[in-house]
């Protein structure tokens, strides 16, 4: 009994020391796997190139992109992701060497929420040109009188002219006489 | 909107009729309120989208600090083992009072390289003067960086160009790239291309004669 717990317990240590050596092959494995050009090339389009303008660093011969591409192909070995490698990127060298900047600072209000305000001014600005439209329109008020349920031309709504209620006057005598 | 009319009798006829839309003064007067700070609303923001993309066109078009300006403000974070004055963060006011030479570089730049050992000679030269000599490595991978100093046996200091801020902030158009700053904090000098000494001893000669702020 005595030799079957010895047993066992060597057993049990023999499994956790081989587990954790296929573990760290496995995680060395991953760290320092080989980097495909493809791969490095996924990465490089989406940067530009800090020298020649508008040039993505996968297609660029310079010595600068060479050693950027290079960069890329370390950092993947070593299991960052593809995210990481970009954030780096933004911080060292600066939004602008990113295909789709961050959207953060200036490039957010410039590319994300300029365009939105603007469409929503112009928005709010039709929508108030076509109600002004609408109000300048003719329109009819009917007077609301206990006996009477007439029709009123807009523009006895309107104050009218000293002229117009003279004239207005001297004809309403005029029927009177 | 309703309205009210106001016969005013005269010998048993209407002869005026004043109509009054019920309650309309004080709801006109709210909506026009509200119209006079909707227009207000509007126009500010249609000032400052302006302002913003004024702001931003002037960024875009900014030109290089010339000879005569003052030098634009910069912060760096220097390489390890290639502080300035036991500092590892320092910005171009604590420099104020020394000269400054301004030196952008990078290693896979070739004409860096011609100009390299002649601009560590002439650190050696003037290093007890009040000149600073600051090399800032320009878009480049760091190990490489350290790799092009220790080849050339740099030892005044340097910093990476982080996030390209100084870079931009003096619009270098290539590398190298070097500014001559009194110590006034005004640019005396600004060289496109490698140096030679010639320019480098006239130039800092005369930034040494002249009064520091």
């Amino acid at each position: 009994m005595r030799k079957n717990n010895r047993l066992l317990q060597m057993f049990l240590i023999v499994l956790v020391l081989a587990l954790s050596a296929v573990s760290a092959v496995a995680q060395d494995d991953s760290q320092n796997r080989t980097v495909t050009d493809d791969e490095v090339n996924e990465i490089a389009r989406d940067v530009y190139c800090p020298v020649c303008e508008n040039t993505p660093l996968d297609v660029c011969q310079t010595q600068a992109c060479a050693d950027w591409r290079e960069l890329i192909r370390t950092k993947l070995a070593s299991g960052e992701s593809k995210q990481d490698i970009f954030d780096y990127f933004a911080r060292q060298y600066g939004d602008g060497v990113l295909a789709n900047p961050p959207r953060r600072g200036v490039s957010l209000v410039m590319l994300w929420v300029l365009p939105v305000v603007l469409i929503l001014l112009g928005l709010l600005l039709f929508s108030r040109y076509m109600r002004g439209l609408r109000v300048s329109e003719p329109d009819t008020a009917v007077a609301s009188g206990p006996n009477s349920a007439m029709t009123i031309p807009p523009e006895v709504s309107q104050p009218a002219p000293d002229d117009y209620l003279a004239r207005v006057e001297k004809e309403l005598k005029r029927t009177d006489e | 909107m309703s309205s009210e009319i106001t016969q005013t009798p005269g010998k048993g006829e209407p002869t005026e009729a004043v109509i009054t839309p019920v309650g309309s003064t004080p709801v006109g007067e709210q909506k026009s309120g509200k119209i006079r700070w909707t227009m207000i609303a509007l126009w500010a923001a249609v000032i400052s989208l302006l302002a913003l993309l004024g702001w931003g066109l002037m960024k875009t078009n900014a030109t290089r600090p010339e000879a005569g300006q003052p030098a634009p403000y910069f912060d760096v974070e220097f390489f390890d083992g290639y502080q300035w004055d036991n500092k590892s963060v320092a910005d171009l006011n604590d420099m104020r009072g020394n000269v400054v030479v301004l030196n952008f570089w990078a290693s896979w730049c070739v004409e860096c390289r011609l100009e390299a050992d002649l601009i560590e000679n002439t650190w050696r030269n003037y290093a007890d003067d009040n000149v600073i000599f600051l090399g800032v490595a320009y878009a480049d991978v760091e190990p490489n960086s350290i790799s092009y100093l220790d080849e050339f046996g740099i030892t005044y200091p340097n910093a990476p160009d982080l996030g390209t801020d100084i870079s931009d902030t003096y619009e270098i158009t290539g590398v190298p790239e070097t500014f001559f700053i009194g110590k006034d904090g005004v640019i005396e000098h600004v060289q496109i291309g490698p140096l030679n000494q010639a320019t480098m001893d006239r130039v800092i000669q005369k930034l040494l004669q002249e009064e520091g702020a």
